[in-house]
Order: C-alpha cells, then structure tokens, then sequence
C-alpha cells in the first residue's frame, strides 16, 4: 500500500525539509515503523518512551480522524493521504 | 526580564517567549510559566484593589508585555448570589458569575483574546485570526477592529446566524468551512503552518488560555477573596476548567487566599460530551465524538484540553455530567425566570448540569458553589423557536384589551368606573 503522509512544519528539519513523505504500510504501526526507518530522528517525536503514538499527536486519514476509522485496525488503502497534526484550542 | 516563558506542559523544555504552542520534542502543548518567587512581593490584594474593575487589575498574573495599555474594560463582570434559582436546584449557597456581559463581545472569550491580541502586536502579527464555534470569532473580529488588526476568521458554516452577523460586522473576513469545528480546527492548524498570521487558539494558544484565569481571579476576590466549595464550569475544548483552577492555585501559592481543595464539575451537551463520558467511564484519555448538539459553542469532539480538563476534575474529587439539547432550553428559560439572565446554549448546559450535581448530591446544599455562565442568549435565540406562541395584535382600546384579558384568563374583568 503506497500512501502519502503530509509533515508538519516543524517536523521538516527531522525529514531534511520534506514536506510529502510516501510510505508503503498496511495500518499506523505499519506506517509508524515505515517513517522510523526513514527518519530515524523522527521517532522520539511521534512516539513516547513506551513507543505509543504521542497524546498530543492527531493522525488523519482523508481528512478523518484516524480514531474514527478503527484507529490501529484501519487498513490503509492505496493512495491515502495522512496528516499529522498537533491538538489545537477550543474556540 | 520577563518574569514568564512558554515551557512544554509534559517534558518541560523551555521555549521563551514567542508565537508557538507545540513543543517540538515531543508534540506537547506549551504552557506560560511565571517567576512566582518573584511575583509574590508585586502582587498583594492591595495592589490588585487599587486596580481598573477590569480584568486588567490582575495584569501581573497574566503574560502580557511591557509597556502593555488595554484598549478595553474586559472582564470584572458580576458575580452574585443567585436565590431563586437555589430554590429549584435544592440549593442554599449558590453563585453565578455571569460572563454573559463580558465586554465587548458578551462571552468569556472576550477574556482570552485580549491577552492573544496584547501578544499578537508584541510579535508584530498585523492580521489575526482563529477558529471558532462562534464567541470567540466574534471577539477576534471585534478586538481586531478596536486595535487595528485585520481579521481572518474560520467558521464552521452551520453556525447561528447571530454568530455570523456579528462577525461580520467587524469587518472580518469570514470563511465558512462545509465541515465540523474539528475540521476547521485543523485546517486552522495547517493554514497557521503556512501564513505568518496570528492565530489566537493555534500559535498565540499558550498566551490567549492563560486569559481565562482571570475568572478565576475575579471568583475568589468577589467572594472576599476566599474560595468556593465547587465550581460548575462548560467544556469544550477543557482549557477554561484547567484555568479556573490554574487562577485558584496561583492565589493559594502567592498567598493571596487560603488554600482548599475545590471541586471542578464539568458540564457538557450529552451530543458532544467526550469529556464527561471519559470521566464518567473513569478513562484519562479521550475518544473523539462526531458533535450532533444545538449547543453549538461546546460542539467540539476532539477538545485538545481534555485530557487536563480530567485531571482537573479528578484532582479533587469533582465530577461530570451532560445533558440532552431539550435540557439545555428547559435551563436557558429557568435561568432567566429565576434570576433574569439570559444566557446562550453553553449555560443552559451548567445550569441543567448543576441541577443534575444536585440532584446526584454530588454537590450539597450549603456548600458554596459557582455556576459560570459563559455567554449571552441574544446569540442562540434560534434554539427558543417555537417555545412562546406569537401573539395576536389588538386594537388599542381598552375595551378590548379587557376582552383580551378574559380571553387568555378566563376571568371576568371589573366594569371601568365612569368618572
């Protein structure tokens, strides 16, 4: 499954400036390890000491919020695109 | 030297002092810290007292620059006791603080803007701008206005209609997103990735939160500077029920009031409630909910601050609760009967909440408890449709207002006396 994942701004320096990343990966772990092998750098960003996604870190999927789709059991189908995005306010 | 800094909520990295709000190492939320050393010679209640009856009285506990000269009275709005609606809740101590008349925008959000704006202009911002629910777009466009900022406000657009309007007013440039607030908040989120605007709930977030301490500040100094038993705050997005209690554990650390373990109840609609279900489930963490509530204001489904609004609520053995959409216009219209205020969606939900607390003797009577209503019902008067029936003209004669009066009372009325 080749998908893509949009990096956040401050994320880039750890993707050399990389803003679009294409990844091959069947579900978030999937992903997860797919970006660490890449970014090696990248992985104390995303995950915690315990190696679980960040609290603060959303993941969407299409626009959708991965947590809606089944979360860690949602298949990732051909030509998905992923967003990381930090929790913002309340307005 | 400025005696605060941003500093990461969960590794403590410090940030110093400039637009952001994500910790980069590890993608936490960035928190405003102070020199509380520092600030307990400057700040006394003398000090305070001697102030503007503005929320700017407690200027040296917000982060503010130096040199800073509001532009606006925000804040100090009343807080009172509430008898009659006492009575129907099975309460005997019980206060309202009614950020209804908030200025300019009527809404707490006037609060947290402020504080967002005296930042936006130190960083040298000349557009601001955020993503709303409605109160705070509405006090963006009109602050931005009052101190010559341009304003980009991003809506969802089923919005109410007073809401649109009365940012429109402004002047702001509104766009409305086909989508729910958690959507726009994440586009919010990639649009402040790319633009050097001054997103007040996205990079000037750490700043902009620490603005609704100031109703905390404003609670213990109008009780004489004590603290509650319990306060009944509404959840969005969770941060004003963190800052309420941030505001009471500042006073109890500079030693302006005497430390107690108040008790934070959260008060949500059940059709967005992600919050009080994980409180109520005893879960620390949250399970985003897609919102389907008329309190539109709380129709968050990823609130960002719910994680901390747990904790708050936990810490000293509060609670939440939600209630249904026919709940929340059942308590909008006792509010008003009981104390004559009338108040938007969010505060049917902490009056109808409250009624629940009490009920669940959850909160006691006698305890001192305080309801915080956080906005004006001139602004959902959309979610009253319906409820009073549109009265038939009549001549203007007193004869037939007399047969008017029989009419709906079924009661005879006197004969006039001819003079």
């Amino acid at each position: 499954m080749t998908i893509t994942v949009q990096i956040p701004t401050p994320l880039r320096r750890l993707t050399s400036g990389s803003a679009r990343v294409t990844c091959a990966a069947a579900n978030l772990d999937e992903l997860f390890s797919a970006l660490d092998q890449q970014f090696p750098d990248l992985k104390p960003h995303l995950r915690d000491e315990a190696g679980q996604m960040r609290r603060f870190l959303n993941v969407y999927v299409n626009e959708e919020d991965i947590r809606f789709l089944g979360g860690n059991a949602y298949a990732f189908r051909d030509g998905d695109e992923v967003l990381l995005v930090p929790s913002i306010a309340g307005g | 030297m400025p005696q605060y800094e941003l500093r990461c909520r969960e590794c403590g990295k410090s940030w110093g002092n400039q637009p952001r709000s994500i910790c980069d190492d590890c993608f936490s939320p960035l928190e405003v810290s102070y020199d509380y050393d520092a600030l307990r010679s400057q700040v006394t209640r003398e000090q305070i007292a001697q102030g503007p009856p503005s929320m700017w009285r407690y200027s040296g506990l917000l982060p503010l620059p130096e040199n800073f000269q509001p532009s606006l009275p925000t804040g100090f709005t009343p807080l009172f006791r509430a008898p009659r609606l006492a009575e129907q809740l099975g309460a005997k101590n019980l206060y309202i603080k009614n950020d209804a008349v908030c200025l300019p925008t009527l809404s707490f959000k006037d609060r947290v803007v402020a504080v967002a704006l005296a930042q936006a202009r130190e960083f040298g911002f000349e557009v601001v701008s955020c993503s709303s629910t409605g109160n705070l777009a509405n006090s963006v466009a009109a602050q931005a206005a009052r101190n010559g900022f341009r304003s980009w406000i991003f809506i969802p657009a089923d919005l109410e209609p007073a809401k649109i309007i009365g940012t429109q007013v402004f002047g702001a440039k509104l766009v409305r997103i086909s989508g729910s607030y958690d959507q726009v908040n994440r586009l919010c989120s990639q649009i402040a990735d790319e633009h050097q605007w001054g997103f007040v709930n996205v990079n000037l977030r750490p700043y902009y939160a620490e603005g609704s301490k100031t109703v905390g500040f404003e609670i213990a100094e109008q009780l004489g500077w004590r603290l509650p038993d319990n306060v009944v705050v509404p959840m969005a997005g969770g941060s004003l029920i963190t800052k309420i209690k941030k505001a009471f554990d500042e006073l109890i650390t500079l030693g302006l009031v005497d430390a107690k373990p108040v008790r934070f109840f959260g008060a949500q609609a059940t059709g967005c409630s992600p919050i009080s279900t994980a409180v109520k489930a005893g879960n620390a963490e949250i399970d985003p909910q897609k919102p389907a509530t008329i309190a539109r204001s709380l129709a968050i489904g990823n609130p960002a601050d719910g994680h901390y609004a747990i904790k708050t609520i936990k810490a000293n053995g509060g609670w939440a609760e939600d209630i249904s959409d026919p709940e929340i216009v059942e308590s909008i219209q006792l509010l008003a009967e009981t104390e004559g205020i009338f108040t938007e969606t969010a505060g049917g939900v902490t009056v109808g909440c409250a009624r629940k607390l009490y009920r669940q003797d959850r909160i006691l009577p006698d305890e001192t408890t305080v309801l915080c209503i956080t906005g004006n019902g001139l602004k959902t008067t959309d979610v009253l449709t319906g409820k009073y029936e549109a009265e038939e003209p009549i001549p203007p004669k007193i004869a037939e207002f007399d047969k008017y009066l029989e009419r709906i009372l079924d009661i005879d009325v006197p004969e006039a006396v001819e003079a």
